[in-house]
């Protein structure tokens, strides 16, 4: 218990007029990283179950890893495969390259974002909230490989503060912090973000990968938008071998995160589950009575679940618990609503192909609105019981 | 044959050292003492001296704002002290006992021949009135309001509780007195548990008789009432424990305020669970001592794990306390990296944990530590899964943190007491102190609403 004493040694130095009072926050935050706090309950019950916020966000990181490796793989993949180099690089380039191309957009995203909330928790006198752990481990998969380094810095910082800080920090945003990253990357700088040239690494990296001249690489949902075939199969978009946001392309990968997140009850199955069926049911809708010569409106519901970040956005981000309505009925209009908005503005707004995305942010901002009219269901009948 | 509920929310909390099924009896306690912060929403007013003689049904000290309420000693002796805190407070009135125990004569009275008038002036003098509680509020009754109804629950489903069945051996009589007397005041209802077989509690007379199924808090009485008939705004229902039902009873057949109960000493660090006749009161030595497996780094609840109050051995019996937990404190255990470690003999309703491969009818030891820091609500639906009423606690907590009363009318506040919550603030993996947030919440509104 040699470490233990140490920390109990230094700790003094932490406290009101220690030397290091400044960083009080960060010695709080490594010590109940390494120990569970051994506090006990002053008042109320007098027992508490194990289970606490950070065990909950790092089961989400877990839940994240299998998008996170696969992701990384891919951004192999897709740079060798567009240099037409595929049979060349054997398993571990391809995941090498990936994994040195997100590496610094994760370093970016922990540091900036995790600077702030010490900060912040330094200056309000409270203990560092886990909250970020898991939205810092999002950006980096839900922007393409080649996102400049400076303009995810400005992004996470602005989303940070912006989206949840000025609120009162985790538990108190109303919008999802790793999507607002995205929505202010997607209207602040759109060109690193849209378009068919972003999606593919196109230079080498310490000597891993290939530089490519032009690159000419959309994702299926964009170039169904512009009205041409991307040329993937369905089986390619289910596996994940198309070009896109790092972490969002595997169907396989996202499903096994889910799994995780299901069975341990921290995502809400019925948000899931409500989603797809928005999805699907707004995508037939689309197939039958879809306007003409709109290649969108034309793809199959099967196909629309694979692109466009849609599983990885119903997993990941529709359940995200502060952000999603609270209320058990009102998850299931919250869920299905995105889904079918996904669909929709995927559809009807070719500008806009990420329709997931947006869909999540509006739905975000009208949850209160529907747990709202949940709750007032049962106030009303509290008041009609009074009345009689 | 009564009617049952089905509960589908709840948990059952399965911890270690449940009490066996035998008695035994104490002798006198070196001294005893009321204390009146036990006695929600009084402001009490000593009667007594110090040094002065009082008899078992004396009264200690009132309530400043209904003086007919009275708070009796338990012991026959002579006032020892009369402990007062910051602002002059009183704290606790502690009586030396007499080695022969003497009880004011109130006299025997048939019930039946009493009007409800009369059995509330009886109670109010034995000061026996002073277990009942109120909803709203959650506080010592007012003996001028009218209750719409007053509700009895037989079974305590909180972790370790005792068993009634097994309290109500030998006082089957007097509890059926009790309740006969307090149905003369207000239409009565008893909830008992679907599994419990004594015909005293499944054939009892005068009261409405309700089982209830399924997982703690299915015995809160407050959860029993919200299934039954919810309490609306300006209505008011009575509440009151069923070992005081007991003492009711002894009251009306024997003409004395006898407070001899039979609690559970239970919890992992007592050796040997069992049940214990006590008079109420008693100091907490005179039941542990000699029982406890270790004296540091354990907890002593006076109550039990839900919504027990820390305490001491120097401290006294609850007037409410029908049991005495003592479970590790934790304060010595590290548990290195918490947050990953699969901590396999955790208890916990969240599958993160995998005790849940364990058999299910594992016990668990649980200790006193928060194992967490205190965060925003962050999870949804935690507080759903374990509260049967019809409320929307999560929106009922927000609506108390914020002091919106329109809101927390609106969302049910009149109905519910600290304690249904504290299984919400077991679960609560955002460790907000949710019975604290709730007891502020009805203070602040029955200030607001005098």
């Amino acid at each position: 218990m040699s470490l233990r004493n140490y920390l109990d040694k230094i700790k003094p130095n932490f406290d009101e007029g220690g030397k290091l009072h400044a960083f009080r926050s960060l010695y709080e935050g490594f010590e109940s990283f390494l120990y569970v706090p051994n506090t006990t309950s002053r008042n109320g019950v007098n027992i508490h179950d194990s289970f606490d916020s950070k065990r909950m966000m790092i089961m989400v990181v877990i839940a994240l890893c299998p998008a996170m490796l696969f992701g990384m793989y891919n951004v192999g993949y897709q740079n060798y495969a567009m240099a037409g180099l595929l049979e060349q690089a054997t398993f571990w380039n391809r995941f090498w390259f990936g994994f040195l191309a997100v590496l610094p957009r994760l370093i970016v995203s922990y540091v900036v974002g995790l600077a702030i909330e010490f900060t912040v928790a330094q200056w309000k006198h409270e203990e560092i909230q886990e909250g970020y752990l898991v939205s810092g481990f999002i950006i980096p998969l839900i922007v393409p490989a080649t996102c400049p380094l400076w303009i995810l810095a400005v992004a996470v910082a602005f989303s940070v503060i912006f989206a949840k800080e000025i609120f009162g920090g985790t538990g108190m945003n109303f919008l999802n912090v790793a999507l607002i990253t995205r929505a202010f990357i997607f209207f602040a700088y759109p060109t690193v973000i849209s378009g068919d040239t972003v999606w593919v690494v196109d230079h080498t990296i310490c000597g891993l990968g290939a530089d490519i001249d032009a690159i000419s690489a959309a994702t299926p949902l964009g170039a169904a938008a512009t009205g041409i075939s991307s040329g993937f199969s369905i089986m390619d978009e289910f596996l994940g071998f198309i070009p896109g946001s790092v972490g969002e392309t595997s169907v396989i990968a996202i499903a096994l995160g889910a799994l995780l997140l299901l069975y341990t009850g921290i995502a809400s199955w019925k948000t899931m589950l409500s989603v797809f069926a928005g999805g699907i049911i707004m995508a037939l809708v689309f197939n039958a009575w879809g306007p003409e010569g709109n290649a969108v409106a034309a793809m199959p519901w099967y196909e629309h679940l694979c692109v466009g970040g849609f599983c990885f956005g119903a997993v990941f981000m529709a359940t995200d618990p502060v952000t999603s309505a609270r209320t058990e009925c009102g998850k299931w209009i919250y869920g299905f609503l995105i889904g079918a908005m996904a669909i929709l503005i995927r559809v009807m707004n070719p500008g806009f192909p990420e329709g997931m995305m947006l869909a999540i942010l509006l739905m975000n901002c009208f949850a209160p609105l529907i747990d709202y009219c949940v709750v007032q269901k049962n106030v009303n009948r509290r008041a009609k019981r009074t009345a009689k | 044959m009564a009617e049952t509920i089905r509960l589908r929310k709840g948990l059952d909390i399965k911890l270690l050292g449940t009490p066996a099924k035998d008695l035994a009896v104490m002798g006198l306690s070196e001294t005893y003492a009321l204390c009146p912060d036990d006695f929600t929403g009084v402001t009490p007013k000593p009667v007594v001296k110090e040094q002065q003689t009082v008899k078992a049904g004396e009264a200690l000290f009132i309530d400043k704002n209904h003086p007919q309420v009275k708070f009796t000693s338990p012991v026959s002796g002579v006032v020892e002290s009369v402990n007062r805190g910051a602002r002059r407070k009183v704290l606790s009135i502690v009586v030396k006992p007499d080695a022969e125990q003497k009880y004011v004569e109130f006299g025997t009275k048939s019930v039946q021949s009493l009007s409800g008038e009369e059995v509330k002036n009886a109670l109010l003098e034995s000061g026996l009135f002073a277990f009942f509680r109120q909803r709203p509020y959650d506080v010592i009754a007012n003996p001028e309001d009218s209750p719409r109804g007053i509700f009895v629950s037989s079974f305590d489903s909180k972790p370790l509780a005792p068993d009634f069945e097994f309290v109500l051996k030998g006082n089957e009589l007097d509890f059926q007195t009790g309740l006969s007397a307090i149905a003369k005041i207000a239409p009565t209802t008893l909830g008992i548990s679907a599994s419990q077989t004594d015909p005293t509690l499944t054939q009892a007379k005068n009261v409405d008789l309700y089982a209830f199924k399924g997982a703690h808090p299915a015995g809160n009485v407050g959860v029993q009432i919200n299934r039954i008939r919810p309490v609306n705004k300006g209505e008011v229902v009575w509440t009151i424990d069923p070992e005081a039902v007991i003492f009711i009873g002894r009251l009306f057949n024997r003409g004395v305020a006898d407070m001899t109960r039979v609690i559970a000493v239970a919890g992992e660090e007592v050796v040997n669970p069992q049940y214990m006749k006590v008079i109420l009161g008693a100091r907490l030595s005179s039941v542990l001592d000699g029982r406890l497996n270790r004296n540091e780094h354990i907890r002593i609840i006076n109550g039990n794990v839900l919504t027990g109050v820390k305490a001491t051995k120097e401290d006294y019996l609850g007037a409410f306390a029908n049991m005495v937990t003592v479970i590790p404190e934790g304060d010595d255990v590290n548990e290195l990296l918490g947050w990953i470690a699969p901590r396999f003999n955790h208890f916990s309703v969240s599958r993160s944990f995998f005790s849940w491969l364990s058999p299910a009818k594992k016990q668990y030891s649980i200790d006193a530590r928060i194992k967490g820091g205190e965060r925003h609500m962050i999870m949804s639906g935690e507080y759903d899964r374990v509260f049967p009423m019809d409320i929307y606690p999560e929106y009922l907590i927000k609506a108390i943190i914020t002091g919106n009363i329109d809101k927390m009318e609106a969302y049910g506040i009149y109905e519910v007491a600290p304690e249904d919550f504290a299984l919400c603030e077991f679960v609560d993996s955002s460790k907000l102190e949710l019975q604290r947030i709730v007891r502020e919440g009805l203070n602040n509104l029955r200030a607001e609403m005098a």
